[in-house]
């Protein structure tokens, strides 16, 4: 009997190369001057589900949560060894919090069908909010194990995993289908250059229409055709509404999100001086009249 | 966040202007795969748009995980116990990343597991893995083992070993160097017997210097003809490791720490011949030396390229006399020089490895293909002949080029470089064998002096010459053919001569000669593409002029002073 394994992942703006203009004048993130990419944890959870694979020839399924554009996360899942992947992508969905999300991804679940693990990166860089994976796991009334740093035992209806824990870690076991949030804790393999040749070929529906936004169809072939045509070469990357995943539209995007933001501030950190204090009694005790003094202290 | 490929504009200028539609169109035999294979492209665009993909990936994976590892790898290499190589953990890692890149059967069949990409694409790989770890291109580069056994193996022995060379599930190593026996492979010993009832074949003696020798699959170079002693009685043979096949020793060496480099001992380990008896030296060993000599190439390339970063960036940060020493003459006179043979070897490999792959693309069609014209033979011909003066003439250059930058870079680095702390003395270390093995420069030149009296780049230089130049890059090309109109006559000079010692003496010279002159028209097709290369085709042709002239006037001189007293010199 083979397993499934679904992995959750989302394409983020790289907060980590931030350049002058990464913040419009309101303070929010100017996704147009970052670069979009895989978010670093997700591709950790991608690992572990390609290397369950490797070891107990799991079918894994990657699913993601985003803009048209998003399906280049999608397509670099199929690069690295990915069996399948998934696109919820609907204008109903933006503007989704970590609530809104959550239930979304959970009706993605369900739709798939039996899913016997999910995977998570433990939180995305944009948000850094650590809530989305253990809120899916909430309402799929499955078991989770947070910050998991690798799978020792497979099978049989549970899951052995290790995760980290303040100074050490601890080793839990979790009947299955069960949620894990994984944490930058392996190095995830490079893409495979067969599958890229393979795979750069594969588009969403939504992509083969645009891609045929300005053509007149001389040469007779329409959407449909191209569509299952990728479809027979296993090349069609599954696209989803909310509708089609049985999403209620009231607990998505903007409706189904409660979180409100109520003012965005932009902080401006300056540097400044560092001070070296001698490792002495003296110095000590200079240090600690100065922060009495300033009331840092007292 | 390093990639070795994208953070090099003259490698990406380089794959996208090589002009590669021919080379893909014979690799992919006129994309007739496309139907069979998924990841066989459907034309030129496709499969350029491949090319590029898979460079980044391993561009990526070079620039931010083998570099990185690549200090622990030289000081701590691999380890040898009780006859048994183990690599060392991180040089393991580096294998195992290319090899889930999928990238350790690059040129070969798409039916075998292979990517089917041409030498030239394989060669910037070479280059990039070098940069990163210049010794990890020994086993990396092994892969031409794979190539021979497809270009000259029966389908059995292919069905058997290149599926697996492909998954990097087999490593190879050719061996043919011997005690006695380095350059002169003809007077090779290693027996090679035959058991008359079962026709088996067994193999008996001493190898030395071979690089992963541990390796499972092993091409040989062996004594099949018993009572000969020249390279005619000599034949290939494929063998895998066993107990029989000894590994006695690894060599503890100046530099390519991370390979295993051992002596070999065969007591009657059970082998399959290769091809045809007695053409082991003559046809395969050439062939695979050949490729080899082209992997080189690209290995000294990809240290050097590595010696000259590291040489910019400390000449950027380094102030002395309130300022950064690259804006003193003395050290910027040595950047530019350095970025210039750079440029200029490059170009001369990638012009080698486009014929190399016209070479083996028209000799797969005239000996497998279907209504061979005439014309496909003249072309065979022709890259054939083309190949095998290049190939030599690059290797010389490049390994050279890679030497003097890396001798260089320490210079730049004053002092400091001259500590283990820092890079540049591992790239002094590593690139010192580059113009030593497969061949000494020496052999080079040997192998080139031939084509070059012969005037076999004659045809491509008019070419080269005949393009469409204006302005400044029209008046550098005219310096250029000025050279060859003298280059001709000294090339008459030797020849008319006839005398073998002075022929002999003069030959580096003349491929030095020839060189300046196949590059600055290489260079200056470049700059005719983009202006931002005219500078350096500029400073290649200047610089050229003296080192042609000097080297004309020796070769013209008819000073035989040398060859007389050669012994009253060195024995004094």
């Amino acid at each position: 009997m083979s397993y499934t394994v679904l992995v959750f992942v989302k394409q983020v703006p790289d907060t980590q190369n931030i350049s002058g203009d990464a913040m419009t004048p309101e303070g929010t993130v100017n996704r147009a001057a970052l670069p979009a990419i895989f978010n670093p944890e997700d591709l950790n959870a991608l690992e572990l589900a390609l290397q369950l694979k490797d070891r107990y020839g799991v079918r894994v399924v990657v699913a993601t949560m985003g803009m048209p554009a998003a399906a280049e996360v999608l397509r670099q899942s199929l690069y690295r060894g990915a069996d399948e992947a998934i696109l919820v992508t609907d204008r109903a969905l933006a503007g989704a919090d970590t609530l809104a999300t959550s239930y979304t991804l959970s009706c993605c679940a369900k739709k798939v069908g039996k899913v016997d693990l999910i995977l998570c990166g433990r939180q995305a860089i944009d948000g850094d909010t650590a809530q989305v994976g253990p809120q899916i796991a909430e309402k799929l009334a499955m078991p989770q194990i947070c910050y998991v740093e690798d799978v020792l035992e497979f099978g049989n209806g549970r899951i052995v995993a290790k995760r980290a824990i303040d100074g050490g870690y601890e080793v839990l076991e979790a009947p299955l289908p069960a949620l894990l949030t994984v944490i930058d804790s392996n190095d995830p393999r490079p893409m495979n250059a067969k599958k890229i040749m393979k795979f750069k070929r594969a588009r969403t529906a939504s992509e083969v229409a645009k891609a045929h936004s300005n053509s007149n169809y001389t040469d007779g072939q329409t959407v449909d055709d191209e569509l299952k045509k990728l479809e027979e070469a296993g090349l069609l990357i599954k696209e989803y509404s909310a509708a089609d995943i049985g999403a209620d539209p009231a607990r998505i995007g903007f409706p189904g999100s409660p979180t409100k933001v109520k003012q965005v501030m932009s902080v401006v950190l300056t540097a400044s001086e560092a001070k070296s204090v001698p490792a002495t009694a003296e110095g000590v005790s200079l240090l600690i009249h100065e922060l009495i003094s300033d009331h840092t202290l007292g | 966040m390093a990639n070795f490929f994208k953070d090099n504009a003259d490698l990406m200028f380089t794959l996208n202007n090589l002009e590669l539609a021919e080379v893909a169109k014979l690799k992919e035999e006129g994309y007739k795969f496309a139907q069979e294979f998924d990841n066989a492209p459907a034309d030129f665009a496709d499969a350029l748009d491949n090319y590029n993909r898979v460079l980044e990936v391993v561009g990526e994976i070079c620039g931010d995980r083998i570099e990185p590892r690549s200090r622990t790898v030289d000081a701590e290499g691999p380890h040898f116990a009780d006859g048994v190589v183990t690599y060392h953990p991180l040089t393991v890692q580096n294998l195992n990343d290319l090899k889930q890149a999928g990238v350790m059967g690059v040129m070969l069949d798409h039916k075998f597991g292979g990517l089917n990409f041409p030498v030239s694409v394989y060669t910037m790989m070479t280059e990039m893995v070098s940069r990163a770890d210049g010794s990890l291109q020994n086993i990396f580069g092994l892969q031409d083992i794979a190539e021979t056994i497809n270009f000259f193996g029966s389908d059995e022995q292919k069905e058997k070993y290149l599926p697996g060379f492909a998954s990097g599930e087999y490593d190879g190593s050719m061996d043919l160097t011997e005690p006695d026996f380095g350059s002169d492979l003809q007077s090779v010993r290693l027996r090679a017997w035959q058991d008359e009832k079962t026709g088996q074949w067994y193999l008996n003696g001493m190898k030395r210097f071979i690089t992963n020798g541990c390796a499972k699959v092993h091409l040989v170079l062996a004594r099949s003809e018993e009572g000969t002693s020249d390279g005619r009685g000599l034949s290939m043979f494929i063998c895998e490791a066993c107990p029989q096949l000894v590994v006695r020793r690894i060599e503890n060496k100046l530099g390519i720490h991370g390979v295993a480099t051992t002596e070999l001992q065969y007591n009657d380990v059970p082998a399959v011949l290769c091809g045809k008896r007695r053409f082991g030296l003559i046809k395969y060993v050439m062939s695979l030396m050949n490729g080899a000599r082209v992997a080189i190439s690209g290995q000294a390339i990809g240290i050097a390229e590595a010696a000259y970063r590291e040489a910019r960036k400390y000449a950027a940060e380094r102030m002395q006399f309130k300022k950064s020493i690259d804006q003193f003459p003395a050290i910027y006179d040595m950047l530019a020089g350095m970025k210039v043979k750079l440029t200029a070897a490059r170009a001369l490999l990638y012009e080698t490895t486009r014929v190399v792959d016209l070479r083996n693309g028209y000799t797969h069609l005239v000996e497998h293909g279907e209504n061979v014209s005439a014309d496909d033979r003249a072309k065979q011909k022709y890259y054939n002949k083309v190949a095998a003066v290049l190939t030599p003439m690059c290797k010389a250059l490049a390994t050279e080029m890679a030497n003097q930058v890396a001798y260089d870079a320490i210079q730049i680095h004053g002092g400091t470089g001259f500590m283990k702390d820092f890079n540049a003395e591992r790239f002094y270390r590593d690139a010192r064998i580059t113009n030593i093995y497969e061949g000494t420069t020496q052999l080079q030149v040997v192998a080139a002096i031939g084509g070059v009296i012969q005037r076999d780049n004659d045809v491509r230089i008019q070419e080269l010459a005949s393009l469409d130049y204006t302005g400044k890059l029209a008046r550098l090309r005219d310096t250029v053919m000025k050279l060859h109109a003298r280059q001709l006559e000294a090339v008459k000079f030797v020849a008319e001569k006839k005398d073998p010692a002075y022929h002999d003496l003069m030959a580096r010279s003349l491929v030095e000669m020839e060189t300046y002159i196949f590059v600055g028209l290489l260079l200056l097709r470049d700059a005719m593409k983009c202006e931002d290369r005219a500078a350096i085709a500029e400073r290649f042709i200047l610089d050229a002029v003296p080192e042609f002239e000097k080297r004309f006037m020796r070769v013209t001189s008819g000073d035989v002073t040398l060859i007389d007293n050669k012994r009253d010199i060195i024995d004094y």
